[in-house]
């Protein structure tokens, strides 16, 4: 079947109506809003959307807040972990909880994500535990989870080359017959690739049911969105026939409804869509970055007034569906999590210099066979088998 | 020069007053510097003696380099000289094709070897190939510097040593600094080189500091680098793997009364034959050290053309330590496992001495 580029497109396409929110009074003023789908105002206030809608009981509310607490402390946690020297490095979402949340919490179970590095909300929403991912960045293991259980992939750290595994797999499954679909997640550096923009070619030709899910958390590494594109990155759907939609990515509700709307639509036969979710890295990009180098300090307050916890925590608390009584609940739950995290990350084991030649072949090799048989040896030659 | 201990992220030093340089207070003849830093001194003479002269990359301007190795620069220069691109490989490696073909000397930084497979056409197909298939018309004077190795914790897509795949292409040449004389002073003759040229600098050696020598000069970029003397066998290295090299020298002779001559390539295209056989030559027995993969690696070039030219004059057959062949691990013991170390290579100069008990 062949795409028809613009058809049924323009109406959620646009993405950019939304209600006025009243600026808060005596606080710094942020930066100029840019016109984005949004349901809940960094105020904690339940706005409508024309084209998306979303229903939710208190207590999906309640489960959302708790996620975006969880995930925020247990990636808290792995920052000071790395600190102390347990992790050899670590990528922290802070800030990015709402779109992470939002959009993994918008998939199916049989829905499939490929994920960059930074997705530690998505693999928790997809139930893989935080321990695989630390294990993962302490380098004792490869992550650990079943891909194929869990629906998500490992992590990608060459830039932008998952949008084409997600796109190959979204062609693939088509076969199946199942009406599942895949989430590819990257930032905004990444849409310079020309894998990224190679896999959305593909991705519209072949109709493949395939969400492009891009964190525009404003900075890649160092380099400001404006360094990677003259015109809103959601708008480059158009040029590749299928829509694109701007999401407030601080707004876990927009990032829900959005999301759960661009994989019904691509399950459906409707072919990819791209999803800008609109965000902010509070942190570094790493632990071996040192943002206070090319950033303001400004720019992180003016972000901070529209975190994406507080503002439903001020929703639910507004509504009187959160009281103290949840929220200490969600707190302490959150640190017994912590608690979880740094003992296990702390008593995992090493692994055996031998492992590294495992699994380099599938059925093995003889050269390798041959090298870890002279590893071994050679190892062996040391007192206690410890090479200096 | 010492290797300071490893930079494990790469994260850029912030830039040192002079005060808190290491062995600062001692004679000025000699001034203490890093790797680092001398990389740096190179890009800003050729920013400062030549209008033509940019330098392009991801994060080199306020960030200087995923490195630090451009730190400072954009502040002195401008950010028309000293630009942050958009994230692309092939994009800013094609672009600084265009734009030697234009007439300028750009000097394009890949942030690792790894990243620059995604500009490997632009590189192979292109920038090697453009001379020749253009019947002489056109030259591409174009820099192309970026990281190489392991040792730093950085995993398998951030730490493999390709630098052997390029020294297979004809058409360019290929450059591997292991001393602080080599990375101040090899980006001169680099630019002035009329043909492009991939300049690699071992991530694990970006903290080395020492004194560096005040009256060294342009490197002669034809010829291999003798940097210890000795008489019972040879070990052909370069980059990162010198250092380790000169360890197993210094063991050799401590321990066991081997004397190793150390051979530093520099250059891995065109390799300096004289220099490696008249070297082993002298001693009759060499071990190459590479930390690439073995198998068709720099390492099979340099045995082959000992075994070609130099076979007669062998006592014994020629050696190989190299990376071991998987993808580069993450956690540091497994890294280490994986890479040539000091230890392995004296192993296999005994071996090659006949001294291997
Ligand atoms: C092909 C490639 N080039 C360069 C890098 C180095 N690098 C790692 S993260 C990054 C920035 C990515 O920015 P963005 O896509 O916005 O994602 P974010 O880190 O902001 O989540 C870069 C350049 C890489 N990993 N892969
Ligand atoms: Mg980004």
């Amino acid at each position: 079947m062949t795409v028809d580029s613009t058809a049924g497109v323009p109406k959620k396409a646009s993405g950019t109506r939304r209600k006025r929110v009243p600026s808060r009074a005596g606080s710094v003023a942020p930066p100029p809003q840019p016109e984005l789908v949004q349901l809940l105002t960094p105020e904690g206030e339940r706005v409508e959307h024309p084209d998306f809608s979303l229903e939710t009981t208190p207590e999906e509310l309640r489960a959302i807040y708790r996620d975006l607490v969880l995930v925020r402390r247990f990636d808290g946690e792995a920052t000071a972990l790395q600190r102390q020297g347990e992790l050899g490095l670590w990528a922290s979402l802070l800030g990015q909880e709402a779109a992470q949340v939002g959009s993994g919490r918008a998939m199916r179970p049989g829905d499939y994500a490929f994920p960059t590095y930074r997705e530690h909300g998505v693999a928790w929403c997809k139930g893989v535990d935080p321990l695989n991912l630390l294990g993962m960045f302490r380098g004792v293991n490869h992550g650990g989870w079943d891909p194929n259980e869990k629906n998500f992939h490992l992590y990608t750290i060459v830039i932008g080359s998952q949008t084409l595994h997600a796109t190959g797999y979204a062609m693939g499954i088509t076969k199946d017959g199942a009406d599942d679909a895949v989430i590819a997640y990257f930032g905004d550096g990444a849409s310079s690739q020309g894998d990224v923009n190679e896999a959305f070619t593909f991705a519209s030709v072949y109709n493949a049911p395939v969400v492009f899910f891009c964190q525009n958390n404003q900075w890649a590494i160092s380099e400001p969105t404006e360094k990677q594109s003259r015109v809103p990155i959601y708008r480059r759907a158009s040029g590749f026939g299928f829509p694109g939609v701007r999401v407030d990515g601080n707004d876990v509700l927009a990032c829900l409804a959005v999301t759960r709307w661009a994989l019904d639509h691509a399950r459906s036969g409707n072919g990819p869509v791209l999803v800008e979710a609109f965000t902010y890295r509070m942190g570094a990009h790493t632990t071996s970055d040192d943002p206070s180098r090319y950033r303001m300090s400004e720019e992180l307050e003016a972000w901070k007034l529209k975190d994406p916890i507080e503002r439903l925590r001020a929703h639910l608390v507004r509504e009187g569906w959160a009281d103290q009584e949840f929220l200490d609940s969600v707190e302490a739950e959150s640190e017994q999590l912590a608690r979880r995290v740094r003992e296990g990350v702390r008593t995992m084991p090493d692994p055996s210099p031998a492992a590294i030649f495992e699994h380099v072949y599938a059925d093995g090799h003889a050269l390798v066979d041959e090298e870890r048989a002279q590893y071994e040896a050679y190892a062996a030659s040391f007192e206690g088998g410890e090479v200096r | 020069m010492t290797a300071a201990a490893p930079d494990r992220t790469g994260p850029p030093a912030p830039a040192r007053t002079a005060a808190g340089r290491p062995g600062a207070g001692r004679p000025a003849e000699a001034p203490v510097t890093t790797y680092r830093e001398a990389l740096r001194e190179g890009l800003r003479e050729a920013l400062a003696g030549d209008e033509r002269v940019f330098l392009m990359g991801e994060d080199v301007g306020l960030y200087g380099g995923a490195f630090g190795v451009s730190l400072g620069l954009v502040e002195e220069f401008g950010p028309e000289r000293v630009r942050d691109t958009p994230l692309s490989e092939s994009a800013f490696v094609g672009a600084g094709i265009g734009a030697a073909l234009a007439g300028m000397r750009p000097v394009v930084e890949v942030m690792t070897v790894n990243f620059s497979l995604l500009a490997l056409d632009q590189v192979v197909n292109n920038a090697a190939a453009l001379l020749h298939m253009s019947g002489g018309q056109l030259a591409v004077p174009l820099v192309l510097r970026m990281t190489t190795g392991a040792g730093r914790q950085l995993a398998a897509q951030h730490s493999h040593s390709l630098e052997g795949w390029y020294a297979h292409i004809p058409g360019i040449r290929v450059l591997a600094p292991a001393t602080l004389e080599d990375a101040r002073h090899m980006l001169a003759p680099a630019l002035a080189d009329p043909d492009p040229v991939v300049l690699f600098e071992h991530g694990s050696l970006y903290n080395a500091s020492g004194p560096l020598a005040p009256d060294a000069g342009p490197v002669d970029l034809d010829s291999a680098a003798v940097r210890r003397a000795g008489t019972d066998v040879t070990l052909v290295t370069y980059g990162g793997s010198l250092g380790k090299a000169l360890e197993a020298a210094e063991r050799l002779s401590a321990d066991d009364g081997i004397e190793a001559e150390v051979v530093d390539l520099r250059t891995l295209r065109p390799l300096d034959d004289a220099t490696v056989l008249g070297s082993v030559r002298r001693t009759h027995r060499a071990v190459v050290v590479d930390e690439g993969w073995r198998t068709g690696g720099l390492s099979a070039e340099v045995a082959a053309r000992i075994a070609e030219q130099a076979f007669y004059d062998l006592d014994a057959r020629v050696r190989r330590v190299c990376g071991a062949e998987v993808p580069v691990p993450y956690a540091r013991q497994l890294e280490e496992a994986a890479l040539p170390q000091a230890a392995g290579i004296a192993a296999a100069a005994r071996e090659a001495v006949g001294r291997d008990g």
